[in-house]
């Protein structure tokens, strides 16, 4: 294939791998919980942890983003707002189930 | 100037339009800059239905509540809406006219009404069974946090059809183009934000 029609399959091919992976993830996670094999923790840890896999597909090969060849501006912004995510989060959920265990 | 490099999210038009390519740069960086704000209002909501999650005042737990076939379904008509726009980013990047465009803008907004009209199903049928908001905290969290994504989905609906309209008013010009790469990061976001939703909130709520 020449120049232009190659970038374009390229493109294309992202965004079906993209699908792909997505489905399968998506898919797994949903079976997990369908058909518990495993206790109710370790289920849990699957289907997060399948859920972070599926956010990585969904930003590389949806969004665009990887670390190689990201503009600088649009990782950082993405780190800063994780920063800012893990702390409002974490701290919230600390915070309120402390509460909670002393108002037992 | 190279214009095969990579200047924002998303599809880059590159070297098929380089003009507008340099153009796209600063607008989607500003676009994304609101998807992320919007990233941290959704993560606090997650953060209070986290400690909401055991706050059922004696109401519905969440187990009662969820049903796994509709989730599935759902989650299954928003993933597949995000092929369908990355199907017409390639349109916008590679075809002169926009005739195969709206085509896939279309089938994305069918997709779209589609989520909508399972998603309001399922909330009428919780609401019937006794899941309202004011029910108790983990119910007001859940209607907090799930209608909201919802409108957001509709909001990308009303801009799928605003661009529609713009394309057969101005065609395919720099700026509709321009558009078109945002509503793209818009909603490929709120697909990252269902995953979210579907793990933590339906599969955690529904796991035994």
């Amino acid at each position: 294939m020449t120049g232009p029609g190659r970038e374009k399959w390229n493109d294309i091919r992202g965004y079906l791998i993209g699908y792909g992976l997505a489905l399968a993830l998506t898919a797994a996670a949903f079976a997990a919980v369908r058909w518990p094999t495993f206790g109710a923790g370790a289920t849990l840890g699957l289907v997060f942890g399948l859920a972070l896999v599926q956010l990585t597909v969904h930003f590389r090969y949806f969004l665009h983003i990887s670390l190689r060849r990201s503009a600088r501006d649009d990782l950082l912004l993405i780190l800063f707002s994780t920063l800012i995510i893990v702390l409002m989060v974490s701290g919230t959920i600390v915070i309120m189930s402390d509460l909670r265990g002393r108002m037992m | 100037m190279n214009a095969g490099e990579v200047k924002h999210p998303g599809l880059n038009l590159g070297s098929t339009d380089t003009d507008t390519h340099e153009q796209a740069e600063g607008d989607v960086f500003g676009f994304w800059v609101f998807l992320m704000s919007d990233a941290v209002i959704f993560a606090l909501l997650f953060a209070v239905y986290g400690t909401m999650l055991a706050a059922t005042a004696g109401g519905p737990t969440p187990a009662d509540a969820y049903k796994l076939g509709p989730t599935f379904a759902e989650t299954l008509t928003l993933l597949t809406s995000s092929l369908t726009f990355g199907m017409a980013s390639i349109a916008v990047k590679y075809e002169a006219s926009g005739s195969v465009l709206f085509g896939w803008l279309a089938i994305t907004l069918a997709l779209g009404l589609a989520f909508l009209g399972l998603e309001l199903h399922d909330f009428a049928t919780m609401i019937g069974e006794g899941a309202y908001p004011a029910r108790s905290g983990f119910l007001s969290s859940f209607f907090a946090l799930v209608p909201l994504h919802g409108l957001h989905v509709l909001a990308g609906c009303l801009w799928l059809v605003v661009m529609i309209v713009q394309l057969s008013t101005f065609g395919l010009d720099a700026r509709v183009k321009i558009n078109l790469l945002r509503l793209g990061l818009f909603w490929h976001f709120l697909d990252i934000v269902w995953i979210a939703i579907f793990s933590i909130v339906y599969l955690q709520g529904l796991i035994r």
